[in-house]
């Protein structure tokens, strides 16, 4: 028999020199509610990191113009809602200039509704890898919403430069909050986001949902108007909306409108976390129907 | 050495018929819609079941018929270091146990146990992005294989190197051939360092150098004692790298042991492959309003019908036929193909009596011999035909009619001599062979 001169294999230690009993893994079928396994998901975080990285890497090659669009994006949006609501519809903005005061908001929505949309197709969008390799399935749509995260931060370049432009100086104390604000955002993101990529494996016109939905809660957030335009009674409920909290706090950090740190971002963040865990325990407890539905 | 490094105790899958299927995807507004009805659909099955008792229909406690078990009661364990061919026709539950195994899947039943690293690789490129360099794609497929990234930058200039494409490392894979993506994808699979290995057919692809590489790679891994779980339709590639095979039909494990055996059991049994074949009905026999094939059976020197012959014996090839049209010039015809697919010979009628002659109607029995030490061990497969020419007409031709075994023989006389292992090759003759010492130098004793 032909023996081609092999090389990699050689010569490489194997699992016997390795110290300590080798790791045992048991299969077997679960059934309702199964737990995180966070030390699992930490072990798998190189995964995660080669994900992001794919991502953000992709994008930028695809794109000619790539981390330009990141910033095209709220841009455009900015000058069409100062056209149309600020001047034409005259929506108030809380005495700030309406152009500054829509980005703000526009910067972490963007992010938001990105981090929505992209995770929600995430696991169709990666059926071939979910077929063909095991590995902790939460970390696709994470691994989705930190890819916007650069995004973000080019978003937020252009938002200082318009700030300092505008004349507004914000105090270090404030901005030293906007990590807060960004990582409340990232939570509600990704908590819609396994919800709404776990719904889509099984139910498929969910992704014809996801823009309608963006689109609905943005109308939902104080991104063209100031919270203070919502009745004072309807406000803990308005409150529940995650982002109202992030939108709000950029403002509140930024430009020094809206309520700031109070019970209104506290109520957010409580939300925002309802979702979070229970998106992640649905995700965990259909997860093992994945590789069968996609 | 004896410590078991996986263990399958009754696991079985059950899926829902028709899932797989894109068409029957569920719908979100399907379920709103059913949600709309379940009122109605709840008085229906409250009026049900006041029915009285006894007048429901017993099968409405069976297990739901929409569902299919892909793979049941699968039991098996695999020691540390051995390596295991799965084998099976399509849809047997092969991939789904090897899903399982790789945690793709979750089983509806049953445990398994696998001790050590786990790698699965169930196709070439696992997570490749076309937009991707050749090196970035090594660190991506890598990483999802289950590499950490520290392997994967010791292993970096190794695998580019295995790959043989280090001029194209740095342009992205969607301007490679077929051929250039197949060999980058398995040099990154192949420097997996994991204790159990799960692998599902990726030898099928590439070419037969490349095929070559892939096993003498895998051959190379077993040797440094990982355990290998091993799906192929390549019976030769299964008995050439595994000692042992299991093989799994209708989804239940029904035979497990030697490799070699199982792998003609599995040949002979998938394609329900007999040493005699008849038709007793000339009406459904193969054939035209020319001629009518009624019987192949594989013969020993004495005339026995036999599924197993040893290979120094001769083997007789006979087909019975009727010719139902008076007046042509017929010539009977056998292809005879190895357990992999492979052409061994194929032969014409030469017997003399009507050759070139034409045939009266009757029954015609056409045997040819296919002399001993000639071909080699393994499973053959016959195929008869019936000819005539000018014009060129096939009157019947039936493939793999029949099978038999060459039973290889050690006793010193067949062409292997004394040779105990395992031989390559489509045949086996028996040579003449000189060897002279060229000074003149004979042996010393002849013991």
């Amino acid at each position: 028999m032909s023996q081609t001169p092999s090389t990699a294999l050689g010569g490489r230690s194997t699992s016997g020199s390795r110290l300590g009993p080798p790791k045992l893994t048991i299969i077997q079928p679960s059934s309702g509610w199964v737990p995180l396994h966070l030390p699992e998901l930490w072990s798998h975080r190189e995964i995660l990191y080669f994900l992001v990285w794919r991502d953000i890497k992709v994008r930028y090659k695809q794109t000619i113009i790539g981390a330009a669009w990141a910033i095209v994006q709220p841009l455009m949006t900015m000058v069409v809602f100062s056209v149309f609501l600020g001047h034409l519809a005259r929506v108030p903005s809380d005495g700030v200039p309406y152009p500054i005061f829509a980005f703000c908001a526009l910067v972490p929505w963007t992010f938001f509704a990105s981090g929505v949309s992209q995770s929600a197709n995430s696991l169709i969008a990666s059926s071939s890898i979910i077929t063909k390799v095991y590995f902790p399935r939460l970390l696709i749509p994470t691994g989705r919403v930190l890819a916007c995260v650069p995004d973000l931060g080019l978003a937020l370049c252009v938002l200082f430069g318009l700030l300092f432009f505008y004349g507004f100086r914000p105090s270090l104390a404030a901005c030293l909050w906007l990590p807060a604000f960004v990582l409340l955002a990232f939570a509600s993101a990704l908590g819609v986001g396994l919800w709404l990529s776990a719904l889509n494996v099984k139910y498929r016109d969910v992704q014809h949902a996801v823009p309608f939905l963006v689109q609905i809660w943005l109308f939902g957030t104080p991104v063209a108007y100031p919270a203070s335009l919502v009745p004072a009674p309807w406000r803990p409920l308005y409150a529940l909306n995650p982002v109202v909290g992030v939108v709000d706090g950029f403002r509140w950090a930024l430009l020094g409108t809206g309520y700031g740190p109070g019970w209104m971002l506290i109520t957010s963040s409580l939300a925002s976390l309802a979702i979070l865990v229970t998106g992640a325990f649905f995700f965990r407890r259909v997860e093992k129907t994945f590789a069968d539905l996609i | 050495m004896s410590d078991l490094a996986v263990r399958v105790q009754g696991i079985g899958k059950r899926y829902a018929i028709g899932r797989r299927r894109q068409s029957s995807q569920p719908m979100l507004r399907d379920v709103l819609a059913d949600a709309l009805h379940r009122p109605v659909r709840l008085l229906g099955d409250l009026a049900r079941r006041w029915q009285p008792a006894g007048t429901q229909a017993p099968a409405a406690r069976e297990a739901p018929p929409d569902h299919v078990w892909a793979l049941r009661g699968a039991s098996f364990d695999v020691e540390r270091g051995e390596v295991v061919g799965i084998i099976g026709p399509n849809g047997a539950g092969k991939s789904t146990l090897l899903k399982i195994l790789s945690r793709i899947t979750e089983p509806t039943e049953g445990r398994a146990e696998i001790s050590g690293r786990i790698a699965s690789l169930l196709e070439v490129g696992t997570g490749f992005h076309p937009e991707l360099t050749g090196r970035e794609n090594i660190y991506l497929s890598g990483a999802l294989l289950g590499m950490r990234k520290s392997d994967i930058d010791r292993n970096l200039d190794e695998i580019i190197d295995f790959s043989g494409i280090d001029k194209f490392v740095d342009t992205p894979v969607k301007h490679y051939s077929s051929g250039m993506y197949v060999r980058l994808a398995f040099a990154v699979a192949a420097h997996l360092e994991s204790d159990v290995l799960i692998v599902d057919e990726v030898l099928a692809v590439g070419d037969v150098a490349f095929q070559r590489k892939c096993m003498a790679k895998m051959e190379d891994v077993h040797q440094h004692g990982r355990t290998i779980l091993f799906v192929s339709h390549s019976m030769p590639a299964v008995t050439r790298l595994c000692q042992r095979a299991i093989l799994i039909s209708e989804g239940t494990v029904q035979k497990d042991g030697p490799a070699p055996e199982i792998a003609n059991a599995y040949l002979m049994s998938s394609l329900r492959a007999t040493a005699e074949r008849t038709w007793p009905d000339p009406a459904s026999a193969p054939g035209d309003q020319v001629a009518r094939l009624r019987s192949v059976r594989v013969k020993t020197k004495d005339g026995d019908t036999a599924p197993s012959i040893d290979i120094r014996q001769a083997v007789g090839l006979e087909m019975t036929y009727d010719v139902l049209v008076p007046g042509l010039v017929l010539s009977s015809y056998y292809d005879v193909f190895n357990e992999s697919g492979i052409c061994v010979f194929v032969a014409h009628d030469l017997d003399p009596t009507w050759r070139r002659r034409p045939r009266p109607c009757g029954t015609y029995c056409s045997t040819a011999w296919v002399p001993g030490n000639l071909l080699a061990n393994g499973t053959m497969l016959v195929g008869a035909a019936l000819l005539s020419d000018n014009p060129f007409v096939v009157h019947f031709h039936h493939h793999d009619s029949v099978a038999f075994q060459v039973q290889d023989s050690f006793e010193g006389d067949a062409a292997r001599g004394d040779w105990s292992r395992p031989l390559a090759g489509v045949i086996r003759p028996l040579l003449s062979w000189t060897t002279e010492a060229r000074d003149g130098i004979r042996p010393q004793s002849a013991t």
